[in-house]
C-alpha cells in the first residue's frame, strides 16, 4: 500500500490530493471511534504533544487537546499569557526549551505568518500549524473538507462560495488550497477592501454581488467578521456589513433556496450571519466542530507513526 | 522478496469442510445462536466471519447471527516502531456487544498479538459475556498467552515460512498455502 508520510502539517498549499484523501479517510475511522462507548484508542501511547498557543483560542485549543487525549498521547499546554514570553523570551527559545523536555509533536498557534515553518526548520519535533496569522489554518481546512465530503459525498466539481473577510482569514486560504486540490470550484465574495489583491494567483473568482454568488454555489462558507478590523476603517459599520454581505434567510431565498452553510466560528450572529440561517436546515456548523476532533486525531496519528527520524 | 510455494495446506473443498466443522463447533460450544455474534478481524477474518455466520444460520434455522468487522490498527503494539504508519480502516460493529457470546474470527493465529489487540478493541465497545477465538490456521510461534478456541488446522511452521490464506472474496481463489520467503 502506498502510504503518504507526513513529518509536519504546515499548510494545505502544496499538499497532494493523495495526502489529503489519506487524512480524510483516516478521519472517517476516527469519527467512528468518537461514537464508541469508550471514545479513545491507545495508538499514541508514549507520544508527547505540546500545545503552544501564542494567541488566544478556545475551540481550536480544546479540539486539539481532546484529539490528543483520545489517541492517548501525553499532553502539555503552553499559553503565551502568563509565560516567560512576557519576560522577553523568543518563540524559538521557548520551543527549544519545550523540546528539550522530550516532546514529539508541537502544535503551534501564532499571530505571525510562517511561525510554524520557522519552527519546523529548527526543531526535531513534528510541527502542526494550528493557525498562523492570516496565512493558513490547515486542520480547519481539512475539517471543512471532511464535513463537505460527508454531506455531499464528492468534492470534485462542488461549487463553494467563501463569504466575508477573506483578506484576514487563514481559514479562507486553507479552504481555497484544499478545495482546489480536491477539484472543487471556489468563488470569493466580500467587500473589496477585504478581498486580497493576489486572489487570481490562487485560481479563484471574485464577485461583489452576494445574491449572484449565492445563486451560483452549492455551499457557503461564512467567515467571521473580525471586529478588531473595524478600527482599520475597512468597513463602514456592522449594520452596513449585514445589509450588504450578511447571510440572511431573505438572501438565500432570493438566490433560490437551500445551501449547505458552514462557519469556522466563533460566529457574530446578526453581523455576518443571521441566527435563522446559522440554526437553519442547511447549517452544518456544529458538525464541523465534531469533525474537527476526528481530523486532528487523524493528523496526529499520521504524523506520529513509524520510526522517528526515518523517511 | 519473492515467495516460493512449499505446500498447499487446504484446498477449496477442504476449506468448505473445515468451515462447516468450525460452524458446528461454535454452535455446540455456545449451545445455539442465542446471544452469539461473530466479529471478523480485518482483512481476511471479515469474509471468514461472514461465511461462518451463514453456515451457522443454515444449520440452526433460527435466525441470523450478527456479524461485525474489526480493524485493530489503532490497537497495535508496534505502531511507533514500524517504518510507515499503517493505514487505518473502518470498524463496523452494528450491534450491542454487552453480555453477548462473541467469537473473534481471524485467518491465521501466529504470535497472538493481533488477538490481543482485538480483545482490547472489543472491550472499548462494551462488556461481552465472553470472547472466544476462531482461526482457520494455527501456525504456532506464540508471543502472548493466547490460544484458539476453534482451530481449522494446526500447521507446524518454521519462522522463515509464511501461511497465506486466500479467499474468493478478496483473492478470487479459496486456498491456504505454505510459502517460503526468499531474498533476491
Amino acid at each position: 500500500m502506498n502510504q503518504v508520510r507526513f513529518n509536519h502539517l504546515l499548510g494545505l498549499e502544496g499538499l497532494s490530493q493523495e495526502a489529503i484523501t489519506e487524512i480524510l479517510d483516516s478521519a472517517e475511522v476516527f469519527l467512528e471511534v468518537l461514537k464508541r462507548p469508550i471514545p479513545s484508542v491507545p495508538s499514541l501511547r508514549g507520544v508527547t504533544v505540546a500545545n503552544l498557543f501564542f494567541e488566544p483560542s478556545t475551540r481550536t485549543k480544546i479540539s486539539f487537546e481532546l484529539a490528543e487525549k483520545r489517541v492517548s498521547a501525553d499532553v502539555a499546554n503552553f499559553a503565551a499569557s502568563g509565560s516567560s514570553m512576557t519576560k522577553g523570551e523568543t518563540m524559538l527559545d521557548t520551543a527549544r526549551n519545550i523540546e528539550a523536555m522530550k516532546v514529539d509533536v508541537v502544535v503551534i498557534r501564532h499571530f505571525a505568518q510562517g511561525a510554524p515553518h520557522f519552527l519546523a526548520e529548527r526543531i526535531n519535533a513534528s510541527v502542526i500549524n494550528a493557525g498562523d496569522g492570516s496565512h493558513e489554518h490547515p486542520t480547519q481546512g481539512l475539517l471543512d473538507l471532511l464535513t463537505l465530503r460527508h454531506q455531499v459525498g464528492q468534492l470534485d466539481g462542488l461549487k463553494v462560495l467563501i463569504l466575508g473577510d477573506i483578506a484576514h482569514s487563514r481559514v479562507a486560504r486553507s479552504d481555497i488550497w484544499g478545495l482546489k486540490t480536491m477539484g472543487a470550484e471556489v468563488k470569493l465574495c466580500g467587500p473589496a477592501t477585504l478581498i486580497p489583491r493576489d486572489v487570481d494567483l490562487m485560481g479563484v473568482d471574485v464577485t461583489f454581488d452576494i445574491v449572484e454568488g449565492l445563486s451560483w454555489c452549492d455551499v457557503v462558507i461564512v467567515l467571521r467578521l473580525q471586529m478588531e478590523r473595524q478600527r482599520e476603517g475597512l468597513i463602514p459599520s456592522m449594520r452596513e456589513y449585514l445589509r450588504t454581505f450578511g447571510l440572511t434567510r431573505l438572501r438565500l431565498e432570493q438566490a433560490g433556496g437551500e445551501k449547505i452553510i458552514m462557519h469556522p466560528g466563533p460566529m457574530n450572529r446578526g453581523v455576518e450571519i443571521d441566527s435563522d440561517v446559522a440554526d437553519g436546515p442547511g447549517s452544518v456548523i456544529l458538525r464541523q466542530v465534531t469533525h474537527g476532533v476526528a481530523v486532528r486525531m487523524a493528523v496526529l496519528y499520521l504524523i506520529s507513526g513509524g520510526e522517528r527520524g526515518i523517511e | 522478496m519473492t515467495e516460493k510455494l512449499k505446500q498447499v495446506i487446504i484446498d477449496a473443498t477442504g476449506l468448505e469442510r473445515t468451515l462447516a466443522r468450525l460452524a458446528h463447533e461454535i454452535l455446540e460450544a455456545n449451545r445455539g445462536i442465542e446471544g452469539l455474534a461473530l466479529i471478523g478481524i480485518r482483512t481476511r477474518g471479515a469474509p471468514l466471519a461472514e461465511r461462518l455466520a451463514k453456515l451457522i444460520s443454515e444449520i440452526e434455522h433460527r435466525g441470523e447471527v450478527p456479524v461485525g468487522i474489526l480493524d485493530i490498527t489503532l490497537y497495535r503494539d508496534d505502531y511507533l516502531m514500524k517504518l510507515k504508519t499503517p493505514k487505518v480502516r473502518s470498524t463496523d460493529i452494528p450491534f450491542e456487544i454487552n453480555d453477548r457470546n462473541l467469537v473473534l474470527v481471524d485467518d491465521v493465529l501466529f504470535t497472538g498479538r493481533t488477538s490481543r489487540a482485538a480483545i482490547d478493541a472489543i472491550l472499548d465497545y462494551g462488556r461481552p459475556a465472553r470472547i472466544q477465538l476462531a482461526v482457520l490456521v494455527d501456525r504456532g510461534h506464540r508471543e502472548m498467552p493466547i490460544q484458539g478456541d476453534f482451530v481449522g488446522k494446526t500447521v507446524i511452521t518454521s519462522p522463515g515460512e509464511e501461511v497465506r490464506v486466500r479467499l474468493k472474496e478478496i483473492d478470487n481463489v479459496d486456498e491456504v498455502v505454505l510459502v517460503e520467503t526468499v531474498n533476491d
